[in-house]
């Protein structure tokens, strides 16, 4: 699930439940619609709500950070749990994105 | 190894049924009184697998997925994932980090490296048009050891 604030030029996303490949699909286009619409100068994808990740959140992050990068905008990362850091971290996202 | 329990479940390869898969198989082995961060392990390689069936091996089709769990002599977990799918022509490559076919479905190319990561071993035979079939292993330090 997918709960969207917008603060001045920020677009905080507040990420919950499982990310899989079957859920990561309608979170990517939730989010990408609203980035088209406002054109943020952050993104800031908040994991605390998140149970559970496999690879296709990387491919959620990785794919919003060009988007961002399109609009040259940048990505902040928040409340990731020690397991999502890992995988995270194999991907080298650390490298991407602001970690916090 | 002796096999100490078994199961088998077979599903369709829609990603409605990727959560199923990886809850089924970790709530199985919760006999071996895992910690958190190995049941959250078993779960992302199972999911990994699952999802290459479905982005891979059954693509724009729906083919069965098969999975056999077993609990091993000596707390070893045991995961078999099979399907009748287009298989792998090229595995080493298929296993590169970051190497994917389905870049338009935002797949990192990382579903094996997560897999080799979060387990103690992981295996791999495929054939072309006839499918594929991971194996892992994984060791559980439990907290019980009797179990």
């Amino acid at each position: 699930m997918v709960q969207l604030e917008q603060k001045e030029e920020k677009l905080q996303v507040l990420l919950s439940g499982d990310i899989d490949h079957h859920t990561a699909r309608e979170m990517r286009e939730v989010i990408d619609k609203r980035i088209e619409e406002i054109h943020p100068k952050r993104l800031i994808l908040d994991f605390k709500g998140v149970t559970f990740m496999d690879s296709s959140g990387i491919g959620l992050v990785m794919g919003r950070y060009k988007q961002m990068q399109y609009y040259n905008g940048e990505v902040q990362v928040v409340n990731t749990s020690s397991h999502i850091k890992r995988v995270m971290i194999l991907a080298g996202l650390d490298k991407l994105a602001v970690f916090e | 190894m002796e096999i100490i329990n078994e199961v088998n479940i077979s599903f369709l390869s829609k990603s409605s049924n990727e959560s199923y898969a990886r809850v089924a198989v970790a709530s199985f082995f919760t006999q071996l009184d895992p910690t958190v961060d190995e049941i959250t392990d078993i779960k992302t390689a199972v999911s990994e697998a699952v999802t290459n069936c479905i982005v891979h091996a059954y693509r724009n089709t729906v083919g069965k997925i098969y999975i056999t769990a077993r609990i091993l002599d000596g707390q070893y977990v045991y995961i078999k994932i099979r399907d009748k799918g287009c298989g792998i022509s090229d595995i080493k490559r298929a296993m590169e980090p970051m190497y994917t076919t389905a870049q338009e479905e935002e797949r990192a190319g990382l579903g094996f490296a997560v897999m080799q990561t979060f387990m103690d071993k992981v295996r791999v035979t495929s054939q072309p048009y006839k499918g594929t079939t991971v194996t892992m292993f994984k060791k559980i330090r439990s907290r019980n050891q009797n179990a």
